[in-house]
């Protein structure tokens, strides 16, 4: 499988390095030329410096031919706006974006955009470890 | 008519001034706090401070109610959310979206939002109909009515010159509007005489260019 992540921050180069792992080829797009330290020394993929809204970015990470599209960087806009381009210009069949802001995350979910919202996440594990802690100090009472 | 702008650099504030006078109502959304200040002096409760790409600020701005949502941030990817936020989540039935890097037009293009505004392309159209560097110049784009406005010159010894507009087998899907000779600009009717040096305003379908440019440039 041929993956292009967008964002070489913490979540984009672990997941690049986790799909290579795996065996499959991913480039990696970023504004930042230093984001490319984030990846290991002998990461096979291209590194594609550039913001990932230009086509010509884009189609140097060659995402015509991608099998999927992973939009992870700190950006909720241009993650919405680059994924939403990945599936209906390029015909991406599978693509992800990070959405920090739950209520976008969900109204974008609603229209067919498969969205994680790392916000919402941890909202419901604290709430869930909270709940467990009160349950546990009743019984102890 | 009530507006809601978001983004208060020049282009939002000019936007909601002229709105004011004449007489409608507008809230303008700004999240940088200094030109917040700036803003709200002049507009007061009108002028909203927050992230107008976030729900909640949309929402408490009364944007389900508005007749008109204008995105004139100085990000092109804000003005798309905004855009495609106020359109299909509050339902507002009339979207303008200002493009900053004319290379993301496309983006707003394929996402539908429509119209847009675009100083880079506006400037070069202008420039183009000031000293025009080819004989055909696209002066502006009905994009709902996927209807062009084109400017081209009258070319010696083209079948244009010399004849009258009737006399032209203008092609399906075009109609000449005006021309321009020196400086005057008369509305084109069938017995206008055109002449090499005129300059006529078509407005015309899409893929049209060639068969104009064959009547007024003879090429």
């Amino acid at each position: 499988m041929f993956v292009v992540v967008v964002g070489c921050g913490r979540v984009g180069a672990s997941i690049a390095q986790s799909l290579i792992d795996d065996g499959h080829d991913v480039n990696v797009i970023d504004q930042n030329a230093e984001a490319l330290g984030r990846l290991g020394d002998d990461f096979p993929g291209h590194f594609i410096q550039g913001p990932a809204l230009e086509t010509t970015v884009l189609e140097r990470a060659e995402i015509e031919r991608a099998d999927a599209f992973v939009a992870a960087t700190n950006g909720d806009n241009t993650n919405i706006v680059i994924a939403q381009v990945a599936r209906d210009r390029y015909q991406v069949p599978f693509v992800i974006a990070r959405v920090l802001d739950p209520s976008r995350a969900k109204f974008y979910a609603e229209q067919g955009l498969t969205t994680i919202c790392p916000t919402r996440t941890a909202i419901e594990m604290m709430e869930s470890a909270l709940r467990a802690f009160v349950a546990e100090s009743a019984e102890d009472a | 008519m009530y507006a809601v702008i978001v983004g208060g650099g020049k282009a939002g504030a000019n936007v909601a001034r002229a709105l004011l006078r004449m007489g409608h109502e507008v809230s303008i959304i700004e999240h940088r706090p200094t030109r917040f200040a700036t803003l709200e002096a002049e507009f007061e409760h009108m002028a909203r401070c927050g992230d107008g790409t976030e729900l909640f600020v949309l929402e408490a701005a009364g944007t389900a109610r508005a007749d008109v949502c204008i995105a004139v941030t100085g990000d092109d990817e804000d003005n798309i959310i905004i855009g495609q936020l106020s359109r299909d989540y509050f339902g507002v039935a009339n979207v303008v979206a200002r493009v900053n890097d004319p290379r993301n037009q496309e983006h707003f293009d394929l996402l539908g939002i429509a119209p847009t505004v675009c100083a880079t392309e506006s400037i070069l159209a202008l420039i183009e109909h000031e000293v025009p560097q080819h004989s055909l110049v696209h002066l502006f784009s009905l994009r709902r009515e996927n209807l062009d406005i084109l400017e081209i010159g009258v070319v010696e010894g083209s079948r244009a010159d010399g004849a009258t507009v009737g006399e032209l087998s203008i092609p399906d899907g075009s109609l000449v509007i005006s021309v321009l000779r020196n400086r005057v600009g008369r509305v084109a009717r069938p017995d206008t005489l055109l002449a090499a040096g005129d300059q006529v305003v078509a407005i015309a379908e899409p893929g049209r260019e060639s068969d104009l440019m064959e009547i007024f440039a003879g090429d």
